[in-house]
């Protein structure tokens, strides 16, 4: 027990701050663990509320300057999402999600940054006392990553599903329609009997791609702000305060070229799976009709 | 003999991680370059999407690091 005491006491001198995977928690309600990336999150979001009652309240028909810079920010948000969607309805209905998880997303990956994360708790660590701090990006945390992803990949079908109707996306991953195809065309065209089970498989593969979608989306934004982090560390532990000040803003970039990457992916799946496909599909059956007719 | 591998396959995971996406990255840049030479009153235009190509393949490499993070 002495020698633990012993140890511990040795070891104040060189605290450590592990990087670690995984969010570490602060405290508990309960059973509920509040992790510092949760604890961020939470912050996150109360920035943003307060930000938009500020907003609303000095809402004017001349822009004072906060509502100027959002007005700039918004009016080149939309020029974008309209780029991607081709089309200013629709982008209207996408927009409101996009840019909101924009900002969320922005803003967590900002808060990684705050020289409030040099405030924290000490705790026995593995290996004698370790620092954790209060603050920790909530991006910077797999499962905040994951639930964006998630709810990004579900909302895209749902849209899809109100857009076009859930019959058509139900034939996007489970194609019955192709199968069904083989009894009605089978006299007009042999091939069908090749194409309808391939076309199947495809819409199987597609189904598959959306768990990909999930993993891509989740991974880049964690593995970008978590790398940014840990590179930070790596340079502050190499030459203290002058050397992780170039970097720092660095990762004030790749906070918003990641935000602006999910956000506008958001926007894409969206737009994919609100377009109807069976549109280039019927461009098909025009050209196999003008072929019917240069055979006759 | 009992060595420790796990040193040695971060090592390995960032390395070969690396290599592809740096190729990628060179690429977008030449390219953008060559664009942006040829046509220089549109480096507006090109910086943003080429900075998106960037993150795109720049991910792939930050998927290597998480992997070599991961390995214990």
């Amino acid at each position: 027990m002495t020698e633990n005491i012993h140890t511990t006491t040795e070891e104040i001198v060189e605290i450590s701050h592990e990087t670690t995977l995984f969010a570490e928690p602060i405290f508990h309600i309960g059973n509920f663990t509040v992790t510092n990336a949760l604890l961020s999150g939470w912050l996150a979001v109360f920035v943003i509320i307060a930000i938009a009652v500020i907003l609303r309240k000095k809402l004017r028909e001349v822009p004072n300057t906060l509502q100027n810079i959002f007005e700039i920010i918004l009016e080149g948000a939309l020029d974008l999402c309209d780029q991607v969607t081709n089309s200013r309805a629709l982008s209207m209905k996408v927009f409101p999600i996009a840019i909101s998880v924009f900002f969320f997303v922005l803003i967590n990956n900002w808060l990684g940054l705050l020289p409030i994360g040099g405030l924290g708790l000490l705790e026995k660590g593995e290996h004698g006392l370790a620092f954790i701090p209060f603050l920790r990006g909530g991006t910077a945390d797999v499962n905040t990553t994951i639930a964006l992803a998630v709810m990004a990949v579900i909302g895209a079908n749902l849209f899809g599903i109100f857009s076009i109707g859930i019959w058509k996306i139900f034939n996007k991953y489970v194609n019955l329609k192709a199968l069904g195809q083989v009894f009605t065309n089978i006299k007009k065209d042999k091939t069908v009997i090749i194409v309808a089970p391939i076309t199947f498989f495809v819409g199987l593969l597609e189904l598959v791609g959306e768990f990909a979608k999930v993993a891509s989306l989740s991974f880049r934004l964690f593995g970008n702000v978590f790398a940014g982090e840990v590179l930070l560390a790596s340079m502050a532990a190499l030459f203290a305060y002058i050397l992780p000040v170039p970097f720092l803003f660095l990762e004030i970039l790749v906070g918003v070229i990641q935000a602006l990457i999910f956000s506008m992916l958001l926007v894409v799946y969206f737009t994919i799976s609100a377009t109807d496909h069976e549109e280039h599909g019927e461009h098909g059956k025009e050209i196999e009709e003008l072929e019917n007719v240069v055979r006759a | 003999m009992e060595l420790d591998l796990s040193t040695v396959a971060k090592a390995l995971a960032v390395g070969l991680g690396a290599i592809g996406p740096g190729i990628g990255i060179g690429l977008i840049g030449a390219k953008a370059m060559e664009a942006i030479g040829r046509n220089p009153e549109a480096t507006n235009k090109i910086l943003v999407p080429m900075l998106l190509a960037c993150a795109f393949a720049e991910a792939i490499a930050i998927y290597a690091l998480v992997i070599a993070f991961s390995i214990k």
